[in-house]
């Protein structure tokens, strides 16, 4: 059972502005019935140019709903440059804060009041334009600039936790090396700091010891990242800076092999043990 | 508030006369049943005692029956023990629709290079015989489908399943753990090798489970160490949940026709009320091919955790198929194996009876479900009136 705030309860179990407007001045409409959660949100403008009404309908589980009637008592009464400035975790605060596995809803619900706002500017409907993109996951539809927005304001460093909070990768998971790129290259210089504190120094290493941290390093970092495909990956041998290693399970056969040798094997390897590893696969 | 449990393919009650005869096994008789003393040996004669109550029950000889810690123990030590007892063969047949027990084990063994066939199922989350018996080949090691589904109810034919099993010369093991209770089994006559029951499903405590193994089965051990359960599962037995297990295998003959008159009318109630009173509500599995006390709705335009937590609000307890349950992003994989569209998916609710269900509780079921989903789909921009 989650663990919902109490906010949250009560904005599910008295959801505030439900429902719909006649003529409104902006309207946004995220997800669908397929994903399993959708919000349509709907507003006018009063006089001074300020939200004076604003409205939703939600279909999905409890925090999408309680996201939505949020986002709609945080935008009342705002410019929609003032709104416009509302960011989900925003909109998480707002409910007391909500289980990262739900983060979504509240992403969910920026994204709508975003349509609704560039709707109202007479832009095109069809999408927020600067998010629109190369689309990396395809199970649920979410674009590469979705997810780096998501990375940079939400301070995210696993896929686990971009999943979280844009879905992608929630699916058949064939985008986890994808989006594992694009956290990569956003975090880069930033990742070392974040692991700075918990990774061993790089000194020269006597062969033993490298070989126990290489081992060390596959058992920690590779293989769970791994084993979530079903894949795994053996230590054949080290020669000199040559780790040589055999792909398993679903790794096998896996077309993005190569990518996975270079993206995590390698990568995870040079990051903890040596900068001067290469890694090949047993032939 | 009053609690409507209605979620007992979940867990159960455990009965009063299960929690009475293990009482005395925690302060009292608290012995070793391995040890020299009597204090301790005559706990082993209870053991057997509870032994011969779950043999009586599926009519198999108490030889066949050892104990376990649960279901996925049962099911784990059936298909690891056969695959070690057997290690040239490399391929293993199962259901697109199992439990997690032995779906997760299956994938699992598919990362270690075995090979999985998963049967498909139909709309109404029935099996055809023909594709497992396509399916096995010469390198099958097992076959393991269950007999009842946990979230549809719906039951394999397991004995035409047997039948093609023993033709083809491969072990069958089928998950009965939904089935034992409510399904009359007799071993004797059913053509299964191997049989998982779990005990907190028939009203006995968690943390206890039984492998039916039949004679001259070989299986290799799961956990290696003592000799206990004639060296089939070494670790000391759980004594006093034996002892309950037992009692509530005793008991569950006793109610297995209330379980097939009285709850399958109560089940059968709720489920008429439900469909008629509520729009674009489906039912999902086989109508009648199904367990006595389960019935799965899908109520659509609607989200299954959103209408759990407002069930909770009224004290009424059951499960949704919805991908927001569980944490993950996708709807139930029994529910899409049967093609059953997201749509509804998402809007799937499990009810699951037991004989401690009341007509009461069903008529307050029946009279707070409908304002709840209209309720729902108020707030939803699908679906709505």
């Amino acid at each position: 059972m989650w663990d919902y705030s109490k906010t949250l309860k009560d904005h599910f179990l008295n959801p505030r502005n439900v429902g719909e407007i006649k003529d409104p001045d902006g309207v946004g409409e995220v997800g669908s019935l397929a994903c399993g959660d959708a919000l349509k949100l709907m507003f006018k403008l009063n006089d001074e140019g300020r939200i004076g009404d604003i409205k939703f309908q939600t279909f999905g589980c409890a925090s999408a709903i309680a996201s939505s009637s949020a986002l709609t008592e945080m935008a009342m009464g705002k410019t929609i440059e003032e709104a416009g400035k509302i960011t989900n975790k925003d909109i998480a605060d707002y409910l007391g804060g909500m289980p990262e596995e739900k983060m979504h809803c509240s992403v969910m619900g920026r994204e709508a009041l975003e349509k609704a706002i560039a709707n109202c500017n007479g832009e095109d409907s069809g999408g927020v334009a600067q998010l629109e993109g190369r689309v990396v996951c395809t199970c649920f539809g979410v674009t590469e600039p979705e997810i780096r927005r998501a990375i940079s304001e939400n301070g995210l460093v696993t896929v686990e936790q971009v999943t979280h909070y844009t879905k992608a990768g929630g699916g058949c998971g064939q985008c986890e090396a994808d989006i594992e790129g694009i956290l990569a290259e956003i975090l880069g210089t930033s990742r070392e700091e974040v692991f700075a504190q918990e990774k061993p120094e790089k000194k020269r290493l006597t062969n033993i010891q490298k070989m126990q941290l290489v081992m060390e390093t596959i058992e920690r970092e590779i293989r769970p990242t791994l084993k979530r495909d079903g894949g795994d990956v053996d230590l054949i041998d080290i020669d000199g800076d040559t780790v040589i290693v055999a792909l398993r399970g679903t790794c096998t056969n896996c077309p993005s092999a190569a990518l996975t040798l270079s993206s995590v094997v390698e990568a995870k390897l040079r990051e903890f043990v040596s900068d001067s590893l290469r890694v090949e696969v047993a032939s | 508030m009053k609690t409507v449990y209605v979620d007992n393919n979940a867990t159960t009650q455990v009965a009063d006369e299960v929690y009475e005869a293990m009482k005395p096994f925690f302060c009292e008789l608290y012995g070793n049943p391995s040890s020299m003393h009597d204090f301790g040996g005559s706990v082993a004669s209870r053991i057997e005692d509870a032994r011969a109550h779950v043999a009586h029950l599926i009519n198999a000889d108490p030889s066949e029956i050892v104990f376990t810690s649960c279901g996925t123990e049962s099911d784990n030590t059936a298909i690891q023990g056969v695959l070690s007892a057997n290690p040239g063969k490399r391929h293993i047949v199962t259901s697109r629709v199992e439990h997690p027990a032995v779906h997760g084990l299956c994938i699992h063994l598919a990362s270690k290079g075995y090979q999985i066939t998963e049967i498909p199922v139909d709309e109404k989350g029935m099996l055809n015989v023909e594709d497992v018996r396509a399916a096995i080949t010469d390198d099958t090691a097992i076959v393991s489908i269950m007999m009842a589904n946990n979230e549809t109810g719906v039951i394999f034919p397991v004995e035409e399943i047997g039948n093609v099993c023993r033709e083809k010369g491969a072990p069958f093991h089928t998950d009965a753990v939904q089935a034992v209770g409510k399904v009359p089994l007799d071993m004797a006559t059913m053509p299964i090798d191997l049989l998982s029951i779990s005990g907190h499903k028939l009203h006995a405590p968690k943390g206890i489970g039984v492998l039916y193994i039949r004679k001259g089965v070989k299986v290799g051990q799961l956990l290696v160490g003592g000799h206990q359960e004639k060296g089939r599962r070494g670790g000391t037995e759980n004594v006093a949940s034996i002892v309950g297990f037992g009692e509530a295998c005793r008991l569950a003959e006793y109610h297995l026709e209330e379980e097939n008159t009285r709850v399958r009318a109560m089940r059968d109630r709720l489920e008429e009320a439900l469909l008629a009173n509520c729009r674009d509500a489906r039912l999902n599995g086989h109508k009648t091919m199904r367990l006595p006390n389960t019935t799965n709705i899908s109520f659509e335009y609607v989200e299954g955790e959103a209408i759990l937590l407002l069930f909770n609000e009224l004290g009424i307890c059951a499960s949704s198929g919805s991908a927001c349950t569980s944490g993950s992003l996708e709807p139930s994989h029994v529910l899409r194996a049967m093609g059953v569209p997201f749509t509804a998916a998402h809007g799937s609710i499990r009810f699951s009876l037991s004989i401690y269900n009341s007509d009461e509780e069903i008529d307050y079921i029946i009279e707070k479900v409908p304002p709840i989903i209209e309720r729902l789909r108020e707030i939803s921009l699908y679906g709505r009136g």
